[in-house]
């Protein structure tokens, strides 16, 4: 059973509007899904289907062999939320908050206990176990959320926007936690930080206006990018004029684009034709001094540009 | 059951993290003994009963009781908490239930903090202790009245103002329903038999059944039904908006 989660089919109308059209997809063991797509693309009500807040106008998703319009308890026994800016009751403290998610998911005595104080730890909450949640800064409150949702150490993960709010250095932490959980698990999370694509999910759905507009690794989506093995130079911007002409000379290259940039440099960056590698031409003219050219990198891609284009479009 | 329990349980520690548990005892306590003594005439009635304290109660918690229900669902919609609490692995039913018995235990509580008046009117002189009990059975049955129609009235909407007005306005149409102005609105051209069956749905008819301290399974049946009604319809709304 690697395929841990599939979803068939699933639509939502709200009225005249389609929110979520015909999306379908699975998620297998050790799989981290990013989920992306604009504000409204529909993220938040994919999630809220899959676990069983909202109920689908059809299809339906199925979560280790439990279908969700059928047996919702037990999909969500196997599912750990984090929903949308990480509710939690405020004038709780996160250990009652802890506390009250350990028992209605099942768990009693020292086990309990043992849970509560695992997941504090892998969050890194302990030190404010005691305060009410809502004296709490932004970024504990997310943590909190978080805690609830892997108490249960859930076969599938379900986060929405789980790094919203947090400081570079708990976007970090959160990143590694995710990872270390990952191998055993499916894990989906939205968010609209690109980033954290790179940073650590194995593969990507970009949704746009309820529909399925791009489903792969990272590295395809960066590579329908046209950034794609595009080559970018630094040079004294004096050079630039010489340069550019060098450039777009070279049969492989379909055009350049230059940016100036500071202390009397310049960046050119030229674009492969059929994004097919040119760094083997542009080295020859990198390689000569009179050129200045200070460092030349091939770009892998830029996921921002091919969000852009594939939800914009669209349009 | 068990998740009943733990949501019971969470409810009824919610009710005492913030000061909303204190004020309302203070002003439930307060107001029911004010009540009984310069209303009621507890002193100058001159007889061992409680009548003068349990008559007020229908009036009393026409204002208190939507207070406590006003919260159960409209502050969950409105804090967006109910998608956790929603996706937790419990029914609605089992939420509903448990919210609902919460609140009703809060009201246990607060009728059980006016032991001193019974204490009282055993000191003064030798009351029927079993009438007295019958009223308070009497005294919770409204109290889980009032709150399920509360509870189903806060599913409906975000805001706790909107639920508090129109369950006061739906607890207050209960509770007058026997009396000549609603049932004067009815005579004029309903047959008899309407008529009846509006004025066997007042709160007060039934309650002032039961503090006589005769027990009628009719009545308990009343109140047992209209509970139940309300929290099937509360169940309802809750899935019917729980996402809006």
């Amino acid at each position: 059973m690697s395929e841990m989660l599939s979803i068939r089919n699933l639509s939502k109308r709200f009225g005249p509007i389609h929110a979520v059209d015909n999306v379908s997809f699975s998620v297998k063991r050790g799989e981290v899904l990013g989920f992306l797509g604009p504000n409204g693309a529909g993220k938040s009500t994919t999630m809220k289907m899959i676990t069983g807040f909202l109920a689908p106008t059809s299809g339906t998703a199925v979560v280790c062999d439990h279908d969700v319009l059928k047996e919702p308890v037990a999909v969500k026994a196997k599912i750990g939320y984090l929903p949308e800016g990480a509710p939690a009751y405020p004038d709780m403290t996160p250990a009652a908050f802890l506390g009250f998610i350990a028992g209605i998911r099942g768990y009693s005595g020292g086990k309990k206990d043992a849970r509560i104080e695992r997941a504090a730890r892998l969050v890194q909450i302990e030190d404010v176990m005691n305060q009410p949640i809502d004296t709490l800064s932004k970024g504990f409150k997310r943590r909190v959320g978080l805690a609830q949702a892997i108490l249960h150490d859930p076969e599938v993960l379900i986060l929405d926007e789980p790094t919203d709010g947090l400081d570079p250095n708990q976007k970090h932490e959160v990143r590694t936690l995710i990872q270390n959980m990952a191998r055993d698990k499916a894990i989906i999370i939205s968010t609209h930080i690109l980033e954290e694509v790179d940073a650590v999910c194995t593969r990507a759905i970009i949704i746009s206006r309820g529909r399925v507009v791009l489903d792969g690794t990272p590295d395809q989506l960066a590579a329908r990018s046209r950034y794609h093995n595009a080559v970018s130079v630094v040079l004294k911007a004096r050079a630039v004029p010489v340069v550019e002409t060098l450039l777009r000379s070279l049969p492989a290259v379909a055009e350049t684009e230059k940016v100036d940039g500071m202390d009397g440099l310049a960046c050119v960056t030229a674009f492969a034709k059929g994004g097919r590698p040119i760094i083997a031409e542009i080295s020859q003219i990198a390689r000569d001094p009179a050129n200045t050219i200070e460092e030349v990198r091939v770009e892998r891609g830029r996921l921002d540009e091919v969000f852009r284009t594939v939800t914009e479009t669209r349009g | 059951m068990r998740n009943i329990c733990h949501i019971f349980k969470r409810e009824l520690g919610g009710y005492f993290a913030t000061p909303v548990a204190y004020v309302f005892l203070v002003i439930f306590l307060g107001m029911a003994g004010a009540f009984t003594f310069y209303l009621g005439n507890f002193f100058e009635r001159g007889q061992a009963d409680l009548s003068s304290f349990f008559v007020f109660h229908p009036w009393l918690y026409l204002i208190l009781i939507p207070a406590i229900s006003m919260r159960l669902w409209a502050e969950e919609r409105k804090s967006g908490t109910i998608e956790l609490f929603l996706t937790l692995p419990i029914s609605i039913g089992e939420a509903v239930l448990g919210k609902f018995l919460a609140a009703w235990a809060f009201c246990g509580i607060a009728l059980a903090l006016t032991f001193p008046i019974w204490l009282t009117v055993n000191a003064l002189g030798n009351p029927d202790n079993g009438v007295v009990l019958a009223g308070y059975i009497g005294s919770f049955l409204l109290a889980g009245g009032f709150l399920a129609i509360g509870s189903a009235v806060s599913a409906a909407t975000k805001s706790q103002v909107i639920a508090f007005v129109v369950s006061a306005a739906i607890c207050f149409l209960f509770t007058v329903s026997g009396s000549p102005l609603v049932l004067n609105f009815f005579s004029g051209w309903a047959p008899q038999a309407i008529v009846d069956v509006v004025a066997s749905f007042s709160f007060v008819q039934h309650f002032n059944a039961i503090t006589r301290g005769v027990i009628d399974a009719r009545d308990l049946v009343y109140f047992a039904s209209l509970i139940a009604v309300f929290l099937f319809a509360n169940a309802a709304l809750v899935d019917l908006k729980k996402s809006s």
